[in-house]
């Protein structure tokens, strides 16, 4: 008796934890796109530069961060020196500084996986966890836990065939990486019908707006995001009034 | 390849851990026992929504100065997007459509 209630148990657990990767596939989905067509485009241009897709591999593996990324792929065909690499990976990842802060309670509740949650944050898994809406009886660490794994997976797929096949893909695929803009469209538009409060929003679009035009593509994002920053501690008053009056 | 094995190991090693460095700040800065402060409790909250914003004017950064006319391209697709959204509410069709779109649309302008 006691076996075949084990047995029920360890089913029931199979069951659930398949709910989940399955949750956690479908959410993902967005980025899988996005990543293996952007992961091949890096793995060709690795290639290109005389580095194959071992090297592919252990670059999409150890540092996995988008655009940096690409920059690499310059630092590496002109072995550049360390100081300047390092001073260029800092700036241009700073962003991420910012993204942590909104899951610190979550990603220490994470236990064993917590490491792992902070250098698999990029701006795609960022987006995707802020925007997830579990189900109540989904182990939500789980989920996120996956999601972050399955979306350094389509990078690490990509660059490899990249750097493997790229040359052989015809180019049909112009235009797929849209796919990462129209995601983070996607979760604006869903923040904007959710969230009580549209300010932040709306700030970010002006603060964004603002830096492109006035600093140009290259270096508007850092200017950017610490803009965002000071201005929502500026209007913290208003806001937090305006969530009380809410609730 | 001009760059030796060594050197290339030793660029990527150090990609790799200043990009883990920049994600690892704000939980070494307010992970520890002591908590978050008010301050940056807020911030948690409203940053999510707010960065987002930002980085869909991230991507459609090329529009400056506007291209013309792949601009248009951009644009009608990211309207598509928001449209289809609000319509169907559904991530997937409006992710794949406004990326067809904009496929055809690049091809066509």
């Amino acid at each position: 008796m006691s076996l075949l209630l084990r047995y029920d148990g360890v089913l029931l657990m199979k069951k659930s934890s398949l709910k989940e990767v399955k949750f956690a596939f479908i959410n993902s989905l967005p980025v899988l796109f996005g990543f293996i067509f952007l992961g091949i485009a890096f793995g060709i241009l690795l290639q290109k530069a005389g580095f194959n897709y071992i090297w592919a591999f252990f670059t999409s593996l150890t540092v996995y961060a988008g655009s940096l990324q690409f920059v690499l792929v310059s630092f590496l065909s002109s072995g550049t020196a360390l100081p300047v690499v390092a001073l260029t990976t800092l700036f241009i990842n700073s962003r991420h500084m910012f993204y942590g802060l909104s899951f610190i309670e979550t990603f220490k509740s994470m236990g064993k996986r917590y490491p792992y949650m902070i250098f698999s944050l990029t701006d795609e898994t960022y987006s995707v966890l802020c925007s997830l809406k579990l189900p109540d009886e989904m182990d939500g660490n789980r989920v996120r836990f996956l999601i972050a794994l399955f979306n350094q997976s389509y990078w690490i797929i990509g660059s490899v065939l990249g750097a493997l096949i790229g040359r052989l893909i015809p180019f049909g695929f112009d235009g797929i990486e849209f796919s990462m803009t129209a995601l983070f469209v996607v979760i604006l538009v869903e923040r904007w019908k959710t969230d009580g409060v549209r300010v932040p929003a709306i700030v970010g679009l002006i603060c964004g707006i603002i830096s492109l035009l006035a600093l140009g593509a290259e270096s508007f994002l850092l200017p950017a995001l610490s803009a965002v920053v000071a201005v929502l501690l500026l209007l913290r008053p208003s806001i937090e009034g305006g969530r009380e009056a809410e609730r | 390849m001009s760059t030796s094995f060594l050197d290339a190991v030793f660029i990527i090693a150090t990609a790799a851990v200043c990009t883990f460095v920049t994600r690892l700040l704000p939980f070494v800065l307010f992970g520890g026992k002591r908590g978050m402060p008010k301050a940056v409790k807020y911030l948690a909250a409203v940053l999510p929504s707010a960065i987002i914003a930002v980085l869909v004017v991230y991507c459609l950064k090329g529009l400056v100065p506007l291209q013309w006319p792949k601009g248009i391209a951009e644009l009608a697709s990211v309207a598509v997007v928001i449209v289809l959204h609000l319509w169907k509410r559904n991530t997937l069709v409006s992710i794949a459509g406004g990326t067809i779109l904009y496929m055809v649309l690049i091809r066509l302008i």
